[in-house]
């Protein structure tokens, strides 16, 4: 089995940065490879039908040409479209129009009475993390990576799919004020973990402010205290990390200086994997989202960015952000908060439902994110209460969970509407999104029917069958003396970490 | 002069509004010292939750009460109007399982935490006497249709009495309906589902030490039966019958050890609501299930046993890494279905106890009818708990308990509009509006 990923995953990044084809190729039955002979794949196909005809994933790819017939189209970016039939081929919306004909081998689904809802895009997550969301041990933590822990087979990804939710923003943890990098995930269920990277999605770090950086909450006996434990040294974390990245930076500009201009015996500076996200920063190459509850602390970081001469990406959380959002519009931040979640700390006392109407209305990009599996289930609910609280439009309402996220992740050409061109990440719903009463039948993430709820109800008598056999096997029958079976092992086997995520960031180098 | 009068009267007006702005979460004495005014309600669609909606209805509210609804109620002169054209009438939301009142600030503020107390077996401590009425959570609950909640402690095995009460007055006992509602009983389970679930940890000291716990919990309800009796018999024949060692924790049991008060036991897997339910029947107490996160697995036993739940899960994670990802949303379907007698709430300890509609609405995406969700809100837990008579449905003799909105109650994108509480019309304020309105127009 870990052969079988790692010879996934070395093609995989052959064809990396050419859009999502050679590594799904592997797999695939139909897609169409860019940048691979077809020597190599003839050879690929051999290597699928010899060695990975076992493997499960292989039976999950569904490139099929799909036409959804005579739906309501929520496009989020242009309104809502009657009576409307949306063609997905090749992974990417190729037809928005009426009456459209299904071309040979489609398949044909009949959405009269649904809805079309781009796949919902989650701000702020923490699936298929496994295992570790904080590395805490230090308070400048940006040589710690989310993309080295993503576990493809975590069961929440599917429960989110089957919330019409198709992308998220995996951040690191709140424990450090500058915490490690994000990556940005479409939910390709049934991939290898690698397949999870957005492809060309901008790369992004996690800041935090407040509590959780300064470990308010966190006094365990036995712990060493650790530095900051104040507002003011998180910004003094922060202004550190940033005058060392500065050197840093001018210690390579030097030297790129020197080499350019031919000098002899010149050395390279020593490499800083902890400054040089930082330095991507001062660059405006990584996006900066920052974990903030208070006004004073998001003013802060406004103005050591200013002074630094970077921007803020998003404000994640942003609790008090609707009592400074002209200062967030006018720093060009955008916001990414939960609906209405409040009250479980100091500093979340002042949380507010209207914050994202707020924020809207002062001109501030919103997003109403999870920081979830739960909630990430259930973020057209989340957004259906802006509505409530701040008389938000339908639209503005759908953005705040899809284009408004795509554009603070910065992936709104690819996704977040319905839009011919887009990639084919959506979801059919049984009734408006907003409603309560909605409910998701199918999803769709790069035209692969990644949920289905018909065909997970169908399922259901088989598993069931499989679970009652496994529970009377042998493990899990009482003991003979009458005692109680023996207990699962806690311990994962090894084989759910074995895809070698590579980084982009050490190919570009 | 003139101008100082003016001035004056602006500077007064401003003052009161700051005034009303800084105390959303206190009550205004003169919100219950004064008599309660007669409404009448015109022109809207009342939902009675009991009978059929009512097109065009009337409603009145004198004395705290419904004093007629109907088509063509009349009402007395004098009465204030409120305009219902397009509006929905509803009965109040009622959650049975939250800590209202009793917890401001979970983390980082443990001065404003009275859910657990220590030890074991607490049965002589009621949050009738710590509910806090000017909590935050309060206001920011009424305005959003909840205008009912049963606030319980949480530690231990017996965590402590239950509160069921008005969200509103400005002492708790003004708020409360029945100061002593229900009996709460974490019942003894084998744990280690801890952060991120897991199965639980069955070792034979586990086994052992929870069939402990259930033996404490069955010994301290016997010696509660006992000594009720003995005091009975001490009451009936004090000459001869020796006067038996007053005991608070026994005494604050017997209602509950003789059946005659509901004891809410928290248990979620089938084989603890089945041994619950075995222990209550054994016992012969009055049993209703909190949790019931697998009642969809023992529903017709439910049905059976006509133990009633409490459903405080919809919106959970699934228990097992295999189980439907639906089926904690349709659990409640399953229950109904097999004529379970059931309430959605939100288990909230209070700031989040205004999403219980959202709750009850996926419970309805997910196959139960639409009435049946509203009816888990509204009228399944005033019959659980014993308060039907009172709360519940529109239904004339009834407390005005009333939320009117500009459409189904249940959607998150609906709007209260009018809110009743006890008769009186309350302000739609609370630290959330009070906050908006200071920031909306910042530039």
């Amino acid at each position: 089995m870990k052969r079988l990923f790692l010879i996934a995953n070395s093609i995989h990044h052959r064809g990396h940065g050419e859009e999502q084809t050679a590594g799904k190729n592997v797999w695939g039955h139909q897609a169409r490879p860019a940048g691979l002979s077809l020597l190599l794949r003839l050879f690929l196909c051999v290597l699928c039908g010899s060695l990975l005809s076992s493997v499960s994933v292989a039976q999950t790819r569904d490139a099929q040409t799909t036409l959804i017939k005579n739906a309501t189209v929520l496009t989020v970016s242009r309104g809502t479209l009657q009576n409307t039939d949306v063609l997905i081929r090749n992974g990417k919306i190729a037809t928005i129009g009426q009456n459209l004909s299904a071309p040979t081998g489609a398949r044909v689904i009949d959405a009269t009475g649904k809805f079309v809802l781009p796949g919902i895009i989650d701000a702020h997550s923490h699936t298929m993390m496994d295992g570790s969301v904080n590395e805490c041990t230090k308070s400048v933590t940006s040589m710690a990576r989310t993309q080295d822990v993503l576990n493809p087979h975590a069961i929440n990804i599917y429960r989110e799919l089957a919330g019409g939710t198709t992308s998220a923003l995996l951040l690191h943890g709140s424990c450090n004020a500058i915490g490690g990098l994000s990556t940005t995930v479409k939910f390709k269920w049934g991939h290898p973990a690698a397949d999870f990277v957005f492809p060309g999605a901008p790369t992004g770090i996690k800041f935090a402010l407040g509590e959780n950086p300064k470990r308010t909450n966190f006094n365990i006996p036995g712990l060493q205290p650790r530095y900051p434990a104040t507002r003011m040294g998180v910004e003094e974390v922060i202004r550190d990390a940033f005058t060392r990245a500065r050197d840093y930076k001018r210690d390579w500009d030097d030297y790129r200086a020197a080499v350019s201009r031919r000098e002899q015996n010149v050395m390279p500076p020593r490499r800083d994997l902890e400054l040089e996200p930082l330095v991507e920063i001062l660059e405006g190459k990584r996006y900066v989202h920052a974990h903030s509850y208070r006004a004073e602390e998001i003013l802060m970081l406004i103005n050591v960015a200013d002074e630094f001469g970077f921007k803020i990406r998003t404000f994640q959380h942003v609790l008090e952000g609707y009592k400074v959002a002209t200062e967030i519009a006018r720093h060009g931040a955008m916001a990414s908060a939960f609906a209405d979640f409040w009250g479980y700390k100091m500093e979340a006392y002042d949380a507010i439902p209207y914050a994202v109407p707020i924020m809207t209305r002062h001109g501030v990009v919103s997003s109403v994110n999870s920081d979830s599996d739960e909630r990430a289930r259930r973020l057209n609910i989340e957004a259906a209460k802006m509505i409530r609280y701040g008389g938000l439009t339908e639209e503005e309402a759908l953005k705040l969970v899809t284009l408004n996220p795509a554009m603070q992740l910065g992936v709104d050409n690819r996704v977040g509407s319905i839009d011919v061109g887009k990639d084919a990440d959506l979801a059919i719903w049984n009734a408006h999104p907003l409603s309560v009463y909605a409910r998701v039948e199918q999803t769709f993430v790069d035209g692969e029917l990644l949920f289905d709820r018909q065909a997970d109800i169908a399922r259901r008598p088989q598993l069931d069958a499989e679970r009652k056999t496994l529970e009377a096997a042998d493990p899990n029958k009482p003991s003979p003396g009458g005692g109680p079976p023996r207990a699962p092992s806690a311990i994962r086997r090894a084989s759910q970490h074995d895809d070698d995520i590579q980084d982009r960031e050490d190919h570009k180098r | 002069m003139k101008t100082r009068v003016i001035i004056s009267i602006l500077l007064s007006l401003m003052l009161s509004a700051t005034a009303i702005a800084q105390d959303t979460d206190r009550i205004d004495p003169k919100l219950t010292n004064t008599p309660l005014p007669t409404y009448v309600i015109r022109n809207a669609r009342i939902v009675t939750v009991s009978g059929a909606d009512i097109e065009n209805g009337t409603l009145v509210i004198s004395n705290g009460r419904i004093a007629a609804v109907g088509a063509n109620a009349t009402a007395p002169a004098g009465a204030q109007e409120i305009d219902g054209r397009g509006l929905m009438v509803y009965p109040g939301m009622i959650d049975l399982a939250t800590s209202m009142g009793l917890a401001e600030i979970p983390t980082g503020a443990p001065g404003t935490m009275d859910t657990t107390e220590l030890g074991d077996m607490n049965p002589n401590i009621a949050a009738i006497w710590a509910v806090n009425p000017h909590s935050a959570h309060i206001a920011v609950t009424r305005v959003a249709g909840v205008t009912n909640a049963l606030s319980g402690p949480s530690g231990g095995i017996i965590s402590g009495q239950a509160a069921f009460v008005n969200l509103f007055g400005s002492s708790p006992r003004e708020m409360a309906l029945v100061p002593e509602a229900a009996l709460v009983i974490q019942f003894p389970r084998i744990g280690g589902s801890g952060f991120g679930g897991g199965a639980p940890n069955i070792t034979p000291e586990a086994l052992t030490q929870r069939d402990r716990r259930i033996e404490e919990l069955r010994k301290i309800f016997r010696d509660a039966e006992a000594y009720g009796r003995a005091q009975d018999a001490y009451r009936r024949d004090p000459r001869s019958v020796p006067r038996p060692a007053i005991d608070p924790k026994l005494a604050a049991l017997v209602p509950y050890a003789r059946g005659e008060r509901p004891v809410i036991f928290r248990a979620e897997r089938d084989r603890e609501m089945r041994a619950v339910i075995r222990f209550a029947e054994e016992l012969k107490l009055k049993p209703i299930i909190l949790g019931a996160s697998e009642g969809w697995k023992i529903a017709s036993f439910l049905k059976q046993k006509d133990v009633p739940v409490i459903l405080d899960s919809v919106l959970n994670l699934p228990l097992r890494e295999d189980d439907g990802y639906d089926s904690l949303y349709e659990n409640a379907s399953k229950l109904q279905a097999a004529g379970v007698r059931f309430a959605i709430s939100t288990g909230d300890s209070g700031a989040h106890v205004r999403d219980l509609p959202f709750n009850a609405g996926m419970a309805a995406a997910y196959g139960l009818p639409k009435a049946e969700a509203l009816k888990s809100v509204t009228l399944y837990p005033a019959q659980i708990l014993g308060v039907a008579d009172r709360l519940g449905s529109i239904e004339a003799g009834k407390l005005a308990n009333l939320v009117i909105t500009d459409g189904d109650m249940l959607e998150a994108r609906t709007s209260v509009r009018h809110l009743f509480i006890a008769g009186r019309q309350l302000p739609l304020v609370s630290r959330h509006t009070m906050l908006n309105d200071q920031f909306k127009d910042r530039k």
